[in-house]
Formats: structure tokens, sequence, C-alpha cells
């Protein structure tokens, strides 16, 4: 719990929610007759409404990205490292818009949602959704809130898969898009990770094809997995190191049994167990399945320079030489495809050990080279 | 005076209005940032050091975090007017590779350096048995980025070699001038050489 509130913080917040009676052909073929969005805001729209900024949250995030919901909160939203006044997205300047996603389980439409139909909870009937019908949902949240072109559209990780997706779809409504420690598309390696994790879950006995809800029950044991996996994949051999090194929990000596013993045990275990609380199953495997789809440049033989052809954002591109989830190299393909189409980017590669993680954390270089170009977004817009 | 530094306005000079430029070792994007104000230039600039990468953003002037001892390899052929590398040919590792990638990318290459055929480098070096300090080359030898030193006939019989064409030279003196001295005898009274190249047609 905050004793109080940071004065660089956006403060109390509360969360918003939009339904839409319109249905949405998704790329799937099927259609989703009406959904909800879940969403926040921080920041005042100017009077021209040039100040918007949309951020994109990753795999297990939401549309908390700031601030707290109570003084009963024990944290803060997911990136409250990054946004608020003063912070490199600068609340004081900017209007600040995050959505939580369709098939999430955080208040937007997703699998443990009542299927209108049925009226029960969709669990594995939920239509496939993918990154492109995330930027769908969220331009019609823009024209709900009147905004027709963002200053900037910002996400890490599968977050900034969706900033590019927002450039190639809608190459008109955002000025500036920032990809942070994101990919053109999953390696083998990356899709094998999210497979394990489907797999983890899918083959709890309490899963019941996705219809656990029904019986009252949840896969925790293979959601507590699948967990474990992807946390592994999020840090860096080095930050585990340093964190936890061979540490044993109790004492220097070895139990030769398979309860805890090193504190990374207990530490993965811990993650697995908090996130069964607050994350759903099915949500989980939605979600990956759109991260392993994400491939804007398939449409186009594979050709990123032809997929990125017709956009017209400013870019900054982000990578952490310790992420080997999203390696650099693998934002450097997206640099040059842009600049093989003559738009402006620039790209920042920070010296990280965190991993992955290192995305949400105010890392100085990280805050100096993200603050300086949402700076001059800013001035563009007057802000 | 537009406050740019005598290499630099130089250089600009070079350019042709609305060119295609891509500046080897930006630092804080201070020529590119003039030539996108004066020559309607665009481009980006390269560099590796952290505090000049966020400086360019800041100033808004597009960067790619990157070590030239990479080479240019993400770029196309022939995608800038002008490949740029102002005195930072002598701190790279493969700085004849170097060239001809630039010549690659684009259709001319300006490449300044320090002069290490100077009177004042030879002095320090010939009479007193000193590796030379001077204004250009301002580091000690076990501290200098400077790796690959040359001199004006070493950087030209390279360019003969490598069937690279120098298409101008401009010689600037310790003073930063364009003096009849170093027309006379550039090599030793030049302190920055800045040469604008091209590759000789093939055949």
């Amino acid at each position: 719990m905050p004793e109080s509130i940071p004065e660089n913080s956006v403060g109390l917040v509360t969360p918003q929610s939009r339904h839409f009676s319109e249905p949405l052909l998704l790329e799937c073929g099927r259609t989703l007759p009406e959904y909800t969005l879940a969403y926040e805001c921080y920041g005042e729209l100017n009077a021209d409404r040039s100040n918007a900024v949309l951020l994109c949250h990753a795999l297990s995030g939401d549309h908390h990205a700031a601030g707290y919901h109570s003084m009963a909160d024990r944290k803060p939203g997911w990136w409250d490292a990054l946004v608020g006044p003063g912070k490199p997205v600068d609340t004081s300047r900017f209007f600040v818009v995050c959505a939580n996603v369709i098939g999430s389980c955080k208040g937007s439409t997703g699998p443990a949602s009542t299927n209108p139909e049925a009226g029960k909870p969709y669990g594995l009937d939920f239509p496939m959704v993918t990154v492109k019908d995330w930027v769908q949902t969220q331009a019609r949240l823009a024209d709900v809130l009147g905004i027709a072109q963002w200053a900037a559209v910002v996400g890490g990780s599968l977050g900034g898969m969706q900033v590019l997706q927002w450039a190639i779809d809608f190459p008109e409504r955002l000025r500036h898009a920032v990809v942070i420690a994101a990919t053109p598309k999953l390696s083998a390696q990356n899709i094998a990770f999210n497979e394990v994790a489907r797999q983890a879950i899918m083959t709890d006995p309490d899963f019941h094809e996705g219809r656990y809800y029904e019986f009252d029950t949840k896969p925790r044991r293979g959601l507590a997995l699948a967990r474990m996996v992807g946390h592994i994949t999020y840090l860096s051999e080095d930050a585990m190191r340093q964190k936890f090194g061979r540490d044993l929990r109790n004492g220097k000596d070895f139990s030769f049994g398979f309860d805890v013993e090193f504190e990374v045990e207990s530490y993965l275990r811990y993650q697995g167990r908090s996130f069964v609380e607050r994350f759903d199953a099915n949500s989980y495997l939605y979600i990956t399945k759109a991260l392993d789809y994400f491939d804007p440049a398939a449409a186009y033989d594979g050709n990123l320079t032809a997929a990125l052809a017709g956009v017209t954002a400013r870019f900054l591109v982000v990578s952490f030489t310790s992420d080997w989830r999203f390696a650099p190299a693998r934002s450097r393909e997206i640099v040059t495809a842009l600049y093989a189409n003559n738009l402006e980017v620039s790209y920042a590669e920070i010296e990280a050990h965190q991993g992955h993680d290192a995305f949400l954390m105010p890392i100085a270089q990280y805050v100096e080279v993200f603050g300086g170009y949402m700076d001059r977004v800013a001035r563009e817009c007057g802000a | 005076m537009n406050g740019l530094r005598p290499d630099l306005d130089i250089i600009a000079g070079w350019i042709r209005p609305g060119s295609r430029v891509l500046d080897l070792g930006c630092g804080d994007g201070t020529l590119l940032a003039h030539l996108r104000d004066h020559r309607k230039a665009t481009g980006y600039g390269v560099e590796l050091d952290d505090l000049k990468v966020a400086a360019c953003i800041r100033n808004g002037v597009p960067v790619i975090q990157q070590d030239l001892d990479r080479g240019l390899k993400e770029f196309g052929d022939q995608a800038f007017d002008y490949v740029i590398l102002s005195l930072t040919l002598q701190a790279t590792a493969y700085p004849d590779q170097l060239l001809l990638e630039m010549l690659r990318v684009g259709r001319e290459a300006i490449v300044t350096f320090p002069n290490f055929g100077h009177w004042q480098a030879r002095w320090q070096y010939g009479v007193l048995g000193r590796m030379p300090v001077t204004d250009a080359m301002p580091h000690q030898w076990y501290n200098t980025p400077n790796i690959h030193l040359c001199t004006i006939r070493d950087f030209e019989a390279l360019c003969d070699k490598r069937a690279i064409q120098v298409l101008e030279r401009k010689v600037l003196d310790d003073q930063r001038r364009d003096s009849w001295l170093n027309r006379m005898a550039p090599n030793l009274f030049g302190e920055i050489a800045l040469y604008r190249c091209a590759r000789l047609p093939l055949g």
C-alpha cells in the first residue's frame, strides 16, 4: 500500500469501460457480435486534440498502466516507472490512453466473459483474436474518445507489435510510433516457449477443455507452470544470478529432496502462484496464440519492407542488450525495413542486464532516450 | 557565420539541397540538424556512444545506435546521395572496407581525417621521438581511439588502389583555414583533410 501517493504519480485513477455493440469482423473470419473494452486515461486532452498517446500493453498486462486504484493497492500500474508527470510519457503534457485487449480477463471481453448466444462463459468458443484485431478495437475506442490522430502510439514487447500494426493499418492516425523490445515476428524458439506454456495449461486435469468455469475450478498448476516458463525467458541469466545466485533458502546444506531449496525455485513458484490469482488460463492461451500469429510481413511473402511501404509514422525503436527473448537483432530487422522505405527512424540499443523485462524499468539511458523522444513529440504538438 | 565548425561547414557546402545523407559517427547530430534545416536533407546518423545517441534523439535527428565496425550491411545499395565520415575513419577497425561500404550505400563519400603528415605531428614524432598530440589528435597513445592514422598521401594511395576517385579535396591548417601554404604543401601544413569521393566507373 502506498502510504502517500508520490508526486510524480498520476495518483488515484478509475478504470473506465466502453461497450461496443457494433459487430467486429475478426482476422480469423469469425465475428464478435459485441464486446467491451476496459481502459484508463491520464492527463488532459488539449483543445486541438493533438496530444493523445496510446499505450499498448504486453502479454499479461492490462489497461492499468499507471497510478493506483486505491490507497490499498500494493503496486501501481504496470508502467508507472515511465508514465506520470515528468516521466518519459509525461502525463502533464500528454493525454494518455491505455486499453485492455480483447481476449483478456481484465475487463475487456474474453473467454471468461458470457457468450450472449450461449448464456455461459465462452471458454474455447471465444474466437481467435490477433494483434490486428486489437488495433481495430483501439481505433474504435479512439473514435469514441474523439481522437482522429495519436501524437504517438507506444508499447513494449507484444505492445510494440501492436504499435507496428497500428503504423501499418492506420498510417494517417499516428504521427509517431515507439516500438520497444519487440520483434517483427516470433522465432521458432519463441513459439516453442509459448507452446510449452499452453501445453502446461491444457494438460492440467482441471482444464476441462477450457470449460473449467462451469466446474468451479481452474487449471492452477498448469497456469503457474506456464508463468514460470515465461518468467525464465523474460529475465537474463545475469539478472537471475545477481538476484538469486545459487543461494539456498534455509542454511547451507542440501536437503536432497524436491521441496523448494534454491531461492530461484522459491521465486518462480511464488510468481506462478500469484499469477494464478490474477490471470485467466484461457486468456493466456489466446494471447500467446496472438503473439505466435503476429507476422505483418506474411501477407507480403515475408517481405517486411513491403509490409511497411504505406507507413508514414516516424519511429523510435528501442532494444535491450540482454533481452534474449526479443533480442536487439529482431529490433534491427524492423529498423532495416523502415529505412528501406526511407522512413524516419531512430534506434537505441540500451545496455541493460535485466533481460526482456528491462522495458518496464527506469534505466537511466532508456529514460533519457525515450524521454528525449517523447519530449520532442510533445513540443511538436505544443504540449 | 552559421556557428558550424569550419570542417563541417565545408562538408555542408558539398551537399546538394534535398539530398539523402548518412552521417557515420554523427556525434550529437549537429551536422545533420544543420543539413536538415539549411539544405532540406534527410537521412540518418549512426553513432555508438550512449550520450550522443540520446542527444541526437532529443534534437530530433534520426540516429541509429550501431558500431561502425559491424559494417553497413543493413543499408541498401546506393540508398543515399552522400555518406559522411567526419573525423572517424582513423578510429575504425577496417577503414579500407568501410570506405568501400560507404561507396556501396552512397553515390558519394565524404571523408575527413586528421592528417598524420602535418608538420606538428612530424616534429613530435621525428624530432622529439614522441607520439604526436595535437588539436586534431588530442589523445595520448594509450587512450586514443585512433588506431589507423594516415597521411594525406596514404589516403590518396588507398583511393588509387581501390579505384576510388577523388572528386574534391580541401585541406585545413591548424587555424582551420584554407591557406596558400597548405594548398602548396597539403601533406605538411594540412591538419585536417576533407575529401569527396566516388567509385570509378568499372571497365
